[in-house]
């Protein structure tokens, strides 16, 4: 029989995507979970597996496009005998109502519907709505009075993604409209354009002054372009520049690179540092924390997660290193080197750049004395590393060369005091130089 | 036998159950029920919510054929015979329990007669009928095992004379006088069926008054309206010192207010209606990675997934309100998730109603939710006295209140004490679900004469005027 291959929920509120590759051609056989095409979202380009095997009969979408959840991909020919079922007849199913015999008692009054026989491919979908389930959650929001807005209106938000107390309803007493549903998902999930309400200039016209050529931004580009400018707008940066003497840092490197090449890492630079930030972030809590500025609230975080900033040929991309606390620096280079690997290749799930706390940003291994970063909002801090150089400094009645790390902490001056940053980043700095001092500090914390 | 597979197994054949197992087969999922009784129905169907009415029914059609006969019809003395009673009871529950028996084989819901128990997060031992045990793998499960009465902390209950509401559903006598424990739903309604049928009844509930949770001036006018139906009300008031002597009950009345001042009376039979507590322990719900709150009952999110994201809960197992069509609700929106359909339990309201005589229902937020949480609201109300209607059918006793929003003049919640409040209160909970406004109520033209007129002029009321009430125009 023929079945249809849609496109399934990539990851939490990623309702659409483009159309990077196609990665098969009609009349070739696939395998269940075959990768079938790569698609760029606003997270990440992933690959896209194949819900059914069988034979390609009809590819329905091709590079470029945009298609949302639930669009349909491609045809294949399966090689189960048929069995009667179409998943998306259910939403007609549902409403054949027949006539009920005198049995069918008063009290359900449920019209008897015809049953749809074998599982539906939303099956996949439904597996992750249910890790992301958040049990026990429901209760506060019963607390309030309910949102203002009939239950076919709830539902229709729902089903395409809106959080209706979000809407600000346009019916009488501020009765929520499934138009004003509507509007508000063109507005703020479509183009981006609800907030912040600059209008974008327009541009002279360059040709003026000589020839130019266009390219469209994919889709990393437009994300950074947004989260940026969201951030740029909305945090108040101050940035603070240190030096770390990383001399003996350097050489402990050089020294332990066999061990963690042996766990499948390498022992950079990077690593080291998501030690000790890890370690600086549980010391200084403020530092690994979001503002709430809807409540007049600081969330603080009880688990330590690290974005590293990594450069790929689509773009900057963040992929998050979880509970970077509780691993060594041999596990944390393991995981570093898999994660950009990953990143680099396309193979890094939406998921796994989510939920980070603070960022790493190193652009020692191209070049720079020092940079300012930006912060990643929500997230309220981040740490630049630019290039170590040797240089002399003077200690004990003379000069001695010495390797110096440049490092810059950009931070939200909404969240964090400058005397904060200064201390936050003094003890960095400390404990590169000292590695023994991070250890001195972690114990009498506890 | 042979271990068996579905896609979705639904444990408990309540109005929860039956409804999530009904709507998962007619959205394509493979679908078995595990409940041991013979048909689906539950508690409420074979000892809860349908026999009651049926007694109730039965009940109110003796009183207000009584109550005729000072307006000039008469019948003569009302026969009771229990057995026969009983037995149309009986007949009630057979048929429609039927009906859902048949139901479930047209859509082919496979009904496995047992008690399940989870032995890990995908696997249900079914301990079936005749002592075979059967294990069962699942993708999906819904537990809706629902809930038990339970008697107070302490209370010693072997005695035959302690009955909790499935006793007193079965009839066994109408005792000269009835104790009943607890002043809420189902101490109200089996008060009155004993009442009725001739047992002197005493209601005792330790809060300030009848029907926690109620706005105070919808009980008051119920008490008015039912004050010759009970023998006596105790509020603030436990019951202690519970002894069986010479075939009657002991029992010492203790206020909870002055000083501790205890009463010794006497029954004949004792009805506890003082809470129910969820069918959670005996689930090895703990085998599934699923921890449930201190009085057991197992959280949920809004899709009604327990913390092991496949394993869903629904009904009285999840918590208040302990009601049949919360569950129903619930169990639809759960197969709904399963399916894949981006569905939500997410009601605005779930209405409450006694079935007593005259009932009592509200829907929303009440006045007194309003004080508790600081939400600014105006209350209008609409007395029963004022409807043609409910005079020329004796029930002018009787009362309709809208909780509004003064700023967008949005009906909050709706509260109905009268007779048919019952169904009277469903266009209340229309209204709060769809965010009516008063002016929206009281522009719907409702027919006369009819009870709901309560409602539309009780709305007219917000504005300042309602056709049957005068009251100077505000001051604006």
């Amino acid at each position: 029989m023929i079945k249809e291959i849609k496109l399934p929920e990539i990851s939490e509120n990623v309702e659409s995507g483009s159309v990077v590759n196609v990665l098969v051609s009609q009349g070739q056989t696939i395998a269940q979970d075959d990768p079938i095409i790569e698609l760029e979202t606003d997270k990440a380009a992933v690959e896209v597996p194949a819900s059914d095997g069988g034979k390609v009969t009809e590819i329905l979408v091709s590079q470029g496009d945009e298609i949302k959840v639930g669009q349909t991909i491609l045809k294949v020919e399966t090689e189960q005998a048929a069995d009667e079922t179409a998943s998306e007849k259910e939403e007609e199913a549902e409403e054949t109502e027949s006539v009920e015999e005198e049995s069918a008692e008063k009290k359900t009054g449920t019209a008897e519907a015809k049953p749809a026989g074998g599982r539906t491919e939303q099956d996949a979908e439904q597996d992750t709505a249910g890790r992301t389930a958040n049990a026990g959650k429901d209760t506060e929001e019963a607390e309030r009075v309910p949102v203002p807005a009939a239950p076919s209106t709830r539902r229709l938000a729902r089903e395409i993604g809106v959080a209706v107390e979000e809407v600000s309803g346009t019916g009488p007493g501020g009765r929520i409209t499934t138009d004003d549903v509507k509007r508000h998902a063109k507005n703020v999930l479509g183009g981006g354009q609800a907030h912040g309400a600059t209008e974008e200039k327009a541009l002279p016209d360059f040709s003026v002054w000589g020839e130019t050529y266009r390219e469209p931004t994919s889709r990393v580009r437009q994300v950074t372009a947004e989260n940026t400018r969201y951030s740029w707008q909305t945090i108040p940066h101050v940035t603070q520049l240190d030096e770390a003497d990383v001399t003996d840092v350097e050489a402990f490197r050089k020294k332990h690179a066999d061990a963690a090449e042996k766990a499948g890492g390498k022992l950079t630079v990077t690593a080291i540092l998501l030690k000790i930030v890890a370690t600086a972030l549980r010391k200084f809590p403020r530092f690994n924390a979001s503002l709430d500025m809807r409540n007049r609230e600081i969330v603080y975080k009880k688990y330590v997660n690290v974005g590293i900033a990594v450069d790929t040929d689509r773009g900057l991309l963040v992929p998050v290193v979880r509970d970077a606390d509780r691993k060594s620096i041999v596990e944390l280079s393991a995981e570093l080197s898999d994660l950009a690997s990953r990143t680099r290749n396309k193979k890094i799930k939406p998921e796994e750049m989510d939920g980070g706390n603070f960022t790493i940003s190193n652009l020692g291994g191209i070049g720079g004395t020092s940079f300012t970063p930006v912060v990643f909002s929500p997230q309220v801090a981040i740490l630049g590393v630019a290039r170590a150089e040797t240089k002399p400094v003077y200690s004990d009645g003379e000069f001695t060369p010495r390797l110096i790390l440049p490092l810059s902490l950009s931070y939200d001056h909404r969240v964090i005091d400058g005397a904060d940053g200064a201390r936050f980043l003094h003890w960095i700095c400390t404990a590169l130089s000292e590695p023994l001092y991070m250890d001195l500090e972690a114990k009498k914390d506890g | 036998m042979a271990d068996r597979k579905t896609d979705t197994v639904v444990i408990g054949g309540g109005p929860g159950g039956y409804a999530a197992a009904f709507m998962a087969a007619d959205l394509g999922q493979e679908t078995v029920i595990v409940d041991p009784r013979k048909n689906p129905g539950g508690v409420c169907l074979y000892e809860g919510c349908i026999p009651s009415k049926m007694l109730l029914h039965l009940v109110k059609l003796k009183h207000e054929a009584e109550s005729a006969e000072s307006w000039g019809l008469s019948f003569g003395k009302a026969q009771v015979d229990l057995d026969k009673m009983r037995d149309a009871k009986d007949r009630v529950i057979s048929q429609l329990t039927k009906g859902l028996g048949q139901l479930s084989k047209q859509r082919h819901v496979t009904h496995i007669r047992g008690t399940g128990k989870f032995k890990d997060a995908n696997t249900l031992e079914i301990a079936a009928e005749g002592g075979k045990t059967e294990s069962l793998t699942f993708s999906h499960a819904i537990v809706a095992t629902g809930s038990r009465p339970v008697a107070p902390p302490g209370m010693k209950t072997e005695s035959n004379l302690i009955m909790f509401a499935e006793d007193a559903l079965s009839l066994p006598e109408i005792p000269n006088s009835l104790l009943v424990v607890g002043g809420g739903y189902i101490g109200l309604e089996m008060g009155t069926v004993y009442a009725r049928l001739g047992a002197k009844v005493t209601i005792v509930e330790m809060t300030e008054g009848l029907i926690p949770g109620a706005d105070r001036d919808l009980v008051k006018t119920y008490q008015k309206a039912s004050r010759k139906t009970f023998d006596q009300i105790h509020t603030h008031t436990i019951v202690s010192d519970l002894e069986e002597k010479d075939g009657k009950v002991k029992v010492g009345l203790r206020s909870t207010e002055d000083d501790n001042e205890s009463r010794e009376r006497t029954f004949d039979r004792i009805l506890l209606t003082t809470g129910r507590r969820p069918n959670s322990d005996s689930l090895g719900l703990e085998h599934a990675g699923i921890t449930v709150d201190e009085k057991g009952f197992i959280p949920v999110n809004e899709k009604r997934q327990t913390e092991t994201g496949h394993i869903y809960a629904i009904g009285d197992i999840t918590g208040a309100p302990l009601l049949a069509h919360k569950a129903s609700h619930e169990g639809r929106v759960a197969a709904e998730v399963i399916a894949g359909k981006k569905s939500a339990y997410e009601p605005a309201t779930i209405p409450a109603v006694l079935y007593t005589d005259p009932e009592i229902a509200w829907c929303g937020l009440t006045e007194r939710e309003a004080a508790a949480k600081g939400v600014n609201v105006t209350v209008t109300s609409f007395p029963w006295a004022a409807s043609g209607r409910a005079v020329a059918d004796n029930a002018a006793d009787g009362k309709t209140k809208l909780v509004v929003d003064p700023e967008s003049e949005r009906i909050l919640g709706v509260g109905i004490v009268g007779r048919g409040a019952d169904s009277l209160i469903a266009e209340g909970a229309l209204a709060v679900e769809m965010a009516a406004l008063a002016r929206d109520v009281s522009l719907t033209v409702h027919p006369h004469p009819t009870m709901s007129e309560t409602i539309m002029e009780a709305a007219e009321v917000f504005h300042g005027m309602a056709t049957h009430i005068y009251r100077p125009a505000k001051e604006t």
